[in-house]
């Protein structure tokens, strides 16, 4: 069977990707553009009308208002189109055109036509043009455009059936130019026409557009602004004479949309109403998203008993559970924080509101080297980092987009509340200050209120060490608002949730297990044994009363104590001393690498008391742990508070750097991030120990 | 003859003016292909709460860019 390319290109909120998943559904796919940081969406569907059937491989282009690129994004669609050796370069393009806003898509439509690529306009948007009682004589275009034209509503699903059998017949080059482009740069275009007969007319002059910009010597002369300003007259010029012709009245902004940004972008409603939102947006993936994070840990220990009890012990069956599932529990467990934040920045930007965040928060944020839409991934760290990294992809400026990536994991995340908990109970006395405030309240608000302040201040920091020379400009559409479509936002939380689980759940699971093994194993004779003597008690006793249970604690600390990570936590002991933390915390500081909140699992292990979930028990032992030269309490407030300032800081997350490092395509940054919060974790750590103590 | 040249970024809430040209000619290109066109009618709709950037109402839909973009578009009167 014939397969076929296809193309979406469109601007941006012209419904595109609506369209796209109401022509593909589940078929759909993300990757990447290979060498940049862009997502690439397909999909392959077969089609077929009464003469004939076609493998179609669809492909979502990024958005974009012009073919003369002026953003990482553009430059990626632009170069699908014009070059045919792009293995992404379609056979067939289908321009996305808003009804509602026909006098600017023309423009984009008219770009293409110019390059001879066979296409269709998919007249989008006509239930809306409908209710706004613009009429559009698609008969009159189709001729006056040379290529068909489809009225659709990808909402409503109307017209995609005639829009499929148009793709399944073979595809025709456009029949008339948009605009003749003869006049512009004629020496150097005919240049290039000559080194390539098969290019058409504006084709050249792209090319020559691409290669001004990439500094060639040939074409120095060539002034490339005022050629693509030259040429926009000349398009609005064409787009006017059409509209004319299909007698299209001036379109005006709906009388809702105005008012809804009456409210929403006011002066101080709208701030306290964007407030409410972000506040919306935190609870719910903190509390919310609790529900099925407990029941998916709830299952997969439920699984690891199983797996226990029906496999004979030993290694293998160790690797199953406690490295390889106990890692794959570490993956899934984010699903429910994943799909709820993207539920979120899908229902906002589906309706437009995101782009009056943007509106609202520029100027604020400029200020630190962010961009408006780091808003909301920068609260949602305030939950998980994951989501929030993931959620960056919407910024397309470099340099923006980074600077909120590499700060995200300074926002005091959940992970961290169990053991801010666990060391506020231990070195924090329960009083009141000022009779009113409560000390332990206090302290952990201070630390919320520390990793806000780090994150912007590094921000800050960063913006102003990061030489950029892509042009940041704010220039934005403020879409009509629209009730989201739920498929739409349905496909957004299944495509971001599978990509996590494929790219960055490898990482994970690879990590995960390589820390099993330095807990799990150790060198030397004594290790062994203290593992043996464990197996015989939990065999002899597969239901251990209390005092066995403590038997069998009293050897797994021991064993962790023998283990490579116990003889790393003593190694490093010399480095974190001045840190007022002994090897004991050296061992849970190297666990919590996988995630923060391992903690007071590994501290439950090595006090031989309690577990995550009872940690009154390993209060009480840590309470009264002395350093064993001094005799003095090892958990003073100074080591307390530089504890919890260490796990305010430093990168203890394999999955915010697994995140990363698929977000920003090469293990630089996180290994950056991941060193850089590591020393600055200790130096602040070190500063307050010893301004404490 | 000889009246100043006024730009986008000095127009009020409601006020609107027929665009006229540029001064910034990468800009330019940006704002043209957005439909901001010589001879366009735009209207100032709102300033964002911070007084920055500002909503434009342009060829029937809502642009909006920050005080320092506007300020390369001069404008005239409407006649």
């Amino acid at each position: 069977m014939n397969s076929r390319k296809i193309a979406l290109v469109g601007n941006p909120n012209s419904g595109k990707s609506t369209l796209f998943n109401a022509l593909t559904g589940l078929h759909q796919k993300t990757g990447n553009f290979p060498g940049v940081t862009v997502d690439k969406k397909t999909a392959r569907v077969s089609l077929h009308n009464a003469m004939g059937s076609v493998i179609a491989d669809y492909i979502d282009l990024p958005g974009t208002y012009s073919l003369h690129a002026k953003s990482l994004d553009e430059e990626v669609a632009t170069n699908v189109l014009i070059d045919e050796n792009n293995e992404a370069h379609p056979d067939v393009v289908i321009i996305v055109a808003d009804a509602t806003n026909l006098k600017r898509s023309l423009f984009l439509a008219g770009q293409i036509i110019d390059l001879g690529v066979p296409s269709i306009l998919a007249l989008n948007m006509m239930d809306e043009a409908d209710a706004q009682g613009i009429h559009i004589n698609h008969a009159v275009l189709q001729s006056r455009l040379g290529i068909p034209v489809v009225p659709v509503s990808a909402r409503e699903k109307t017209g995609l059936q005639q829009l499929q059998e148009l793709l399944v017949q073979e595809p025709a080059a456009p029949q008339l130019p948009f605009i003749s482009t003869a006049n512009l740069a004629s020496e150097e275009r005919k240049l290039l026409q000559s080194e390539n007969t098969a290019w058409s007319e504006y084709k050249c002059l792209v090319k020559l557009h691409q290669e001004v910009k990439k500094g060639s010597t040939r074409f120095h002369s060539v002034n490339s602004s005022a050629l693509q300003a030259e040429e926009t007259l000349l398009r609005y010029g064409t787009i006017a004479s059409i509209l004319d012709a299909i007698q299209l009245k001036q379109q005006i902004v709906p009388a809702r949309t105005r008012q809804l940004d009456r409210l929403l972008t006011h002066k101080i409603g709208g701030f306290i109403i964007f407030f409410v939102l972000l506040f919306l947006v935190f609870q719910t993936i903190f509390f919310l998203a609790e529900y099925p994070m407990m029941w998916i840990e709830d299952s997969f220990a439920w699984m690891r008993d199983q797996l226990i009890s029906n496999l004979p012990s030993g290694f293998f069956t160790d690797l199953l559970t406690n490295g390889i599932l106990a890692g794959l529990s570490g993956v899934v467990v984010f699903i429910p924080q994943i799909a709820l934040l993207f539920f979120f920045i899908a229902m906002l930007e589906d309706s437009g509101y995101m782009a009056r965040v943007s509106f609202i928060m520029d100027k604020v944020m400029r200020k630190f080297g962010l961009h408006g839409r780091s808003v909301i991934p920068l609260i949602s760290g305030m939950a998980c980092a994951v989501p929030a990294i993931m959620g960056t992809r919407t910024i397309s400026n470099w340099k923006e987009r980074i600077i909120t990536i590499m700060v995200i994991p300074f926002m005091s995340c959940s992970a961290r509340l169990p053991v801010y908990t666990l060391l506020i109970a231990l070195v924090v006395p329960d009083t009141y200050v000022g009779g009113v405030f409560n000390l332990q309240a206090l302290v952990m608000m201070s630390l919320y209120l520390f990793g806000f302040v780090m994150a912007i201040g590094a921000a800050f920091i960063m913006s102003k060490l990061m030489k950029s020379t892509e042009k940041s400009w704010f220039i934005l559409e403020l879409p009509v608002y629209r009730i989201p479509q739920w498929s739409n936002v349905f496909y957004t939380i299944y495509d971001k949730v599978k990509v996590f689980l494929t790219d960055a759940g490898k990482v994970i699971i690879a990590v995960s297990i390589v820390l099993w093994i330095l807990a799990g194993f150790g060198p030397g004779e004594e290790f062994k044994h203290v593992g043996a003597e464990i197996t015989l008690l939990q065999d002899q006793h597969p239901e251990p009363n209390d005092s066995v249970a403590q038997e069998i604690k009293i050897r797994q600390a021991k064993q962790l104590e023998l283990s490579y990570a116990g003889r790393i936590g003593k190694t490093i002991e010399p480095i974190i001393a001045p840190l007022g933390y002994d090897w004991k915390i050296g061992i849970s500081l190297l666990t919590s690498l996988a995630a923060r909140e391992v903690f007071v699992g590994t501290m439950a292990t090595i006090y031989g008391a309690g577990d995550e979930e009872n940690t009154d028990p390993i209060r009480e032992v840590m309470q009264r742990e002395k350093h064993p030269d001094t005799g003095l309490p090892v958990y003073t407030f100074a080591t307390g508070i530089s504890l919890m300032i260490f796990y305010a800081i430093a990168l203890q997350c394999i999955s915010s750097i697994a995140v990363v490092r698929r977000e920003t395509k090469s293990w630089m940054w996180p290994s950056i991030q991941f060193i850089g919060m590591g020393l600055l974790a200790w130096m602040c750590s070190f500063a307050v120990f010893q301004l404490l103590s | 003859m000889g009246e100043m040249k006024r730009h986008l970024n000095e127009l009020r809430v409601g006020e609107s003016a027929v665009i006229d040209s540029f001064t910034d000619p990468e800009l330019q290109v940006k704002l043209l292909e957005m439909g901001c066109t010589p001879g366009e009618t735009i209207q100032v709709e709102k300033f964002s709460p911070l007084g920055d950037p500002v909503a434009y109402n342009i060829s029937g839909y809502i642009l909006s860019m920050r005080l320092a973009e506007a300020a390369t578009v001069t404008i005239r009167s409407q006649r």
